[in-house]
């Protein structure tokens, strides 16, 4: 009996190995996305997104001498960490998966980084997390993200409200982890560039009543008054209540501020006011955008784009290496993502593993200009709005 | 001097003239809710909704007003529509009584039987509100914002700083101080207002004196349903209307009812301004105002702030807390709870 276990056991191990070396089995890429749970409206596009670019490199059968690649999806329910965490952990057990594209909340891509992909070295890219902290997160080498953090949109809204010439801002923020994120980022960029927040107030959502707010802010005065906080919620009413008792007449608005009912809804009084939100006006968009509507997914979702970065960045990476163990690609995620060589728009990843197999350089743009910085994660195009006349217009892109 | 008036007109514009309108809003809402703790001896968690509902059904007439072409002026077409809200809000409150309330008031249910009983019409009504309006904001006010704004004040004045004062904000006080003085008139001089009193003080005296309970109880839902419409349409003017907010009134309004005294019309008032003001007084950051009183030596470099305005709610439960230590049934003689 023992003997035969042994034999067995022997028989698996070989060929195992045999499979491994002549390429025989498809790759799995993981996506890990929270199909169900608050974000469940966006994520089958997002999926969508992703097996996008996975199904133009089967048709190509060019990557890795024609080895097709399966997307495996999983559960991460955006909030629950543990199920989270127990579903990567089937994607890298059971199923025996290459790379995971995922995931999407801050919270549970943090749990799943920390306790499986960390433990088991399996790299990560995350279409959709922004949290500032994941920047500092231990992780090995093994996370990338080509969606901004919110860190960098402290910066960039730092940067358009100095070249407007304004040097001292009141700020206030929806009290969550979004609204405290972007708020503490803001400020610390915007002090750094020698500029002045007189107060940084937190305003609770949904509350009845905001004079307190609005004359704890006006005292302590400012040039414009920036308002990290949601449309439909108490930003709203902060800016509602600032413009009622005259304390501020501009208002600086970063992406969860921007819409068009606030602009329907305050009328004349927003006329001025500007902000940013993420948003790029590549090639790329517009030819993701047509490849998505073919093939029945909503382009205009939220972090589409970005799923297909993610997936592609990782095929590309594993290419590049001739490997699919993540000690040998994640190294050269960021080599891909950025210049110099060939750009690389979408629909032209077959074109990308060709030059790839020549050993020539490649710059992967893709669907949002994606253009990584350490530790990992993408620059992010910002784009800058003004309200003129009850529309939102862009005025420039950063 | 014109640094004393500049003060003067900061404060004012910025803690006095908000705090007054919340006040006022605040005292009608906790108004209703006293009464029906008076009368009907119940904490009527169904408050918020039914002024969410109140001011729904205000706000579907006053479309249908707009519609026709039929507009008051500079005042809102809302204070037209509101005698019809008040009607429609008064008959759902007495359907409500009929299907639900009575039933449990046969019984004799305990009170708290009572209190999870309005929880259940509360989530009702919800419901309802949401069905019908829908979760988003809505903005009805119409007819002249301003009586005076910011800018024009600083024009006219030559002062640097700018009070504005809003026609809802004036409209609010008005029309609780209207409100408020019918209620008192009608419970202490006409008749069916001091058998609702007798009712309150002492039931089987009350029923002993031949007082009928089932007409006290419905003019109550009544006066009720005028009350909490009249609340949540100045509410819904002055800021704007949504149920979920309406819903989160609740809070400040029993903080009030309960600071002032349950089951006491005078408190109900003094406590909705009292809770009003803390929220804004304590949480105010004093530098603007003390930059202009003080000698320019002493002025203050920080933002002379008690309190990050993060604690203004801790602020009203901390008051309620005291209150209910040191003087049980509320500042005014209430009923304790």
């Amino acid at each position: 009996m023992k003997k035969l276990l042994l034999a067995s056991a022997a028989t698996a191990l070989v060929a195992g190995t045999a499979m491994a070396e002549s390429h025989m089995g498809p790759v799995k890429i993981g996506i890990i996305l929270g199909f169900t749970g608050p974000l469940e409206s966006i994520t089958p596009d997002m999926a969508g997104g992703a097996e996008l670019a996975i199904n133009e490199v089967n048709e190509s059968g060019a990557f890795m001498d024609g080895t097709q690649i399966e997307a495996v999806r999983a559960d991460s329910t955006c909030i629950d960490s543990a199920a989270a965490t127990a579903a990567a952990e089937r994607l890298v057990t059971t199923d025996g998966v290459a790379g995971i594209m995922g995931a999407d909340c801050s919270g549970v891509t943090g749990a799943i980084l920390q306790n499986v992909a960390r433990a088991n070295g399996v790299v990560m890219i995350s279409p959709s997390a922004t949290s500032p902290a994941l920047s500092e997160a231990e992780d090995d080498g093994m996370f990338f993200r080509t969606a901004p953090s919110d860190a960098r949109q402290g910066e960039i809204m730092s940067q358009v409200i100095m070249d407007r010439g304004i040097s001292e801002v009141a700020l206030t923020y929806t009290n969550n982890d979004y609204g405290k994120g972007l708020a503490d980022s803001f400020q610390k960029a915007f002090e750094a560039a020698g500029g002045t927040v007189t107060i940084s107030a937190a305003h609770e959502d949904g509350k009845a009543d905001y004079s307190a707010e609005v004359a704890s802010l006006a005292s302590a005065g400012g040039e414009v008054l920036v308002v990290a906080g949601y449309t439909d919620q108490g930003g709203k009413g902060i800016i509602q209540a600032s413009l009622d008792s005259g304390a501020f007449d501009t208002f600086v608005l970063p992406d969860g501020m921007i819409g068009q009912q606030i602009v329907d809804d305050l009328g004349d009084g927003l006329t001025g006011s500007f902000g940013q939100l993420p948003g790029s006006d590549s090639e790329g968009s517009a030819i993701f955008q047509e490849m998505a509507t073919e093939a029945g997914i909503n382009p205009t979702g939220i972090y589409t784009g970005e799923s297909y970065d993610a997936a592609a960045l990782m095929i590309l990476a594993m290419a590049k290496a001739g490997s699919t163990s993540a000690a040998d690609y994640a190294g050269e995620i960021m080599d891909i993502a950025n210049a110099p060589g060939e750009q690389i728009l979408p629909g032209e990843l077959a074109k990308a593993l060709e030059l790839i197999e020549a050993g020539e350089e490649i710059d992967y743009v893709g669907a949002t200009a994606v253009e990584l910085i350490e530790p990992g994660e993408s620059a992010g195009t910002f784009k800058e709005i003004e309200i003129r006349d009850g529309a939102i217009e862009t005025v420039g892109f950063r | 001097m014109t640094d004393i008036l500049n003060a003067i007109v900061a404060l004012s514009n910025f803690v006095l003239i908000p705090g007054a309108a919340y006040g006022a809003q605040l005292a009608l809402g906790a108004l209703g809710v006293t009464l029906i703790y008076g009368i009907l001896r119940f904490s009527n968690f169904a408050h918020g909704d039914t002024m969410a509902f109140g001011t729904m059904a205000t706000i579907l007439v006053t479309w249908g007003l707009q519609s026709m072409g039929i507009s008051f002026g500079f005042l809102p077409t809302a204070l037209i529509a509101l005698p019809v809200g008040i009607a429609i809000t008064g008959l759902l409150l007495l359907g409500t009584d009929r299907a639900v309330y009575r039933f449990y008031r046969k019984q004799k249910a305990a009170p708290v039987v009572l209190v999870i009983v309005s929880i259940g019409v509360m989530f009702v009504m919800n419901g309802l509100v949401r069905f019908i309006i829908g979760v988003g904001d809505v903005n009805f006010a119409d007819g002249a914002r301003f009586v005076i704004n910011a800018r024009q004040f600083r024009e006219m004045t030559g002062l640097d700083e700018g009070l504005a004062i809003r026609s809802t904000t004036l409209i609010t006080l008005i029309t609780a101080a209207i409100a408020v003085a019918l209620l008192f008139w009608f419970l202490n001089k006409t008749r069916t207002g001091k058998s609702m009193r007798a009712f309150s003080d002492n039931e089987d005296l009350a029923l002993l004196s031949g007082i009928n309970p089932e007409r006290v109880v419905a003019v109550t839902w009544l006066i009720v349903a005028a009350l909490a419409t009249t609340a949540g349409v100045l509410y819904g003017l002055d800021k704007s209307f949504k149920a979920f907010t309406y819903f989160q009134l609740l809070l400040p309004i029993f903080a009030a009812a309960i600071v002032g005294g349950l089951g006491n019309p005078l408190g109900a008032i003094a406590g909705g301004f009292v809770i009003a003001f803390s929220e804004v007084l304590v949480t105010y950051a004093w530098k603007k105002v003390l930059e202009y009183l003080l000698p320019e030596n002493l002025e203050p470099s920080s933002l002379v702030q008690l309190l990050s305005t993060d604690y203004k709610f801790a602020v009203s439960f901390a008051i309620l807390i005291i209150v209910l230590l040191f003087k049980p049934t509320g500042l005014f003689k209430g009923q304790s709870v």
